[in-house]
């Protein structure tokens, strides 16, 4: 069942609409503070900013397709010590919200007082990649208007082409436009807290519309569509970097920066192991393992630092592509992580961000599961 | 006159649970069970103590293999390490798998106290089996 509103968008202005919305929060109290993209001045970039005075939204772009940093990390910062006192709206694309969702469950983010505003997601450009698109004249309402094309925007990034969820899963509101005409744009209650808020705005909420219904049913077909290309893209990668040759040959120019780690939001931990004085060794530690292959590459244990994190955060894995873009040498980690990730939560049954109740597959088991793992 | 060829003897690290496989491997020698040498032992406190990092350290630093003894379903010291173990084994073999990499070096067994020769039993199996895979190829690529 769903529950939603339609959004009047006038003369086609999308953005307007959808900040108008948002001003509309602040206006009927729902909202104290926002955490919302917002135009940078240097017309080179949209940066998340959290805000108190409803005037920033004058420069609010949420569909601008550019993502610097995965929200759910800035949640982290801001949440973990204390939750917010006041109510405070976030507004976040789909991999944003599952990230959050997993940060929740590893008690890294606070939810009390937060209302989640989740949107459709036509996909982002790469930081470095968004001036090329400011330069064309072209704004985010050209962006959404030319439809929902993640296979075919080639300037897209990587995790963006092979998204499995371009639509919220948990979000309390959602900004719907996926399968609808061009400048048309519901919002949707998936919550009790969600709707209430659209009730305040004076929102008339219809049960089953049309409208929601045309959208549910692009849903459905975009999920047949997407896991057929992820299919081949997998098979594709698998032989690209199969084998441990072809997989060190993948690393070959990773300076083990560690960037990856810092820019992914669902490597909680607040102090790698691999910073840790695990790693702090004495030379003679250093030689000795020289010594027992004849030379090892240095800095040492780099596809070690990689396949462990694979091992520690792969069944959380959203898919933002975070770490891609992190990367100084363009090392496809999104295509790795995914690949591996897929596949384990495939094997766990598990859906990174689908519900907070789920339980994170390594704080859990079952006693009859995997036998064949201590039997053969 | 063709050389011998020598017979490849391949490297096992064991992490092994102090309170079962461990005293396993201390019955196996006082029975004087008879079984290779080729398992250098690590005793934990118990097999859910043993994170993927450390074997993936061994079987990137040189081992052809690795073994995880633990306690049998049920009789984990600490209840239910052995369960969680057994999720971070699988783990690390599915991500093998999707790599393309040897998942069969990775050997997850649960071996009581009492079971010495079954320990030295399955000790003749893993260094039988590994020695048929030949070297692993992480064991000696220095570009890892
Ligand atoms: S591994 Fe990469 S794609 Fe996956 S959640 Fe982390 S940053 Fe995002
Ligand atoms: S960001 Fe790139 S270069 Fe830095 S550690 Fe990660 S993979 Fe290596
Ligand atoms: S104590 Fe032996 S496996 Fe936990």
């Amino acid at each position: 069942m769903t529950k939603s509103a339609t959004l009047e968008v006038k003369d086609g202005k999308i953005r307007q609409a959808i900040n108008g919305f948002l001003k509309d929060l602040f206006a009927k109290k729902v909202v104290k503070a926002m955490l919302v993209p917002l135009a940078h001045p240097a017309g080179t970039n949209v940066v998340q900013a959290l805000i108190s005075d409803p005037a920033n939204l004058d420069n609010a772009d949420v569909y601008a397709p550019v993502m610097p940093v995965n929200s759910a990390k800035i949640l982290q910062a801001m949440t973990r010590l204390t939750p917010t006192d006041r109510k405070t709206a976030v507004v976040l694309r789909p991999c944003e919200m599952r990230a959050v969702v997993e940060l929740i469950k590893l008690k890294q983010v606070q939810p009390d007082n937060l209302i989640f505003i989740g949107i459709d997601c036509p996909g982002a450009y790469s930081v470095k990649n968004y001036p090329k698109f400011v330069s064309e004249k072209k704004t985010s309402d050209d962006f959404v208007k030319a439809g929902f094309m993640w296979a075919d925007d080639a300037m897209l990034r990587a995790g963006c082409q092979i998204c499995e969820y371009p639509y919220p899963l948990t979000a309390d509101i959602s900004i719907g436009m996926l399968g609808l005409e061009p400048g048309k744009v519901i919002l949707q209650a998936d919550t009790a807290q969600g709707e209430a808020a659209l009730k305040t705005l004076g929102f008339s909420i219809d049960t089953d519309s049309d409208i929601a219904k045309k959208r549910q049913a692009a849903l459905t077909k975009l999920a047949a569509d997407v896991k057929e290309r992820r299919k081949k893209f997998f098979a594709k990668t698998k032989e690209e970097i199969g084998g441990i040759e072809k997989l060190t040959k993948v690393f070959a120019s990773c300076i083990k920066c560690q960037n990856c780690r810092q820019a992914c939001p669902v490597c909680y931990c607040r102090e790698c192991v691999f910073i840790s004085p695990t790693f702090e060794l004495e030379s003679d530690k250093y030689l000795r393992q020289a010594e027992k292959k004849g030379g090892i590459r240095m800095p040492a244990d780099t596809l070690l630092f990689h396949l462990t994190r694979m091992n520690h955060m792969g069944n959380s894995c959203v898919g933002c592509g975070a770490c891609e873009e992190a990367c100084p040498n363009d090392i496809p980690l999104l295509k790795l992580f995914q690949l591996i990730g897929s596949e384990a939560q495939e094997l766990f049954g598990y859906v990174p961000g689908r519900n907070v109740e789920e339980p994170l597959p390594a704080s859990a088991f079952r006693e009859k599961e995997f036998e064949w793992i201590g039997e053969k | 006159m063709a050389e011998k060829k020598e017979q490849f003897e391949p490297k096992i690290i064991g992490f092994l649970c102090n309170w079962c496989t461990a005293s396993a491997a201390d019955l196996a020698g006082t029975t004087r069970a008879q079984y290779p040498p080729n398992m250098h032992p690590i005793r934990v406190m118990c097999s859910g103590t043993v994170d993927p990092m450390y074997v993936l350290k061994a079987l990137l630093s040189g081992a052809d293999s690795v073994m995880i003894g633990g306690c049998h379903p049920g009789d984990c010291h600490y209840v239910s390490g052995n369960y969680k173990a057994r999720r971070k084994i699988a783990m690390l073999k599915q991500i093998f798998k999707s790599l393309g990499l040897d998942e069969n070096r990775i050997w997850l067994r649960w071996i009581s106290a009492s079971e010495g020769p079954e320990f030295a039993r399955f000790i003749r199996q893993i260094t039988e089996e590994t020695r048929k895979q030949g070297p692993s190829p992480m064991a000696s690529d220095w570009t890892v």
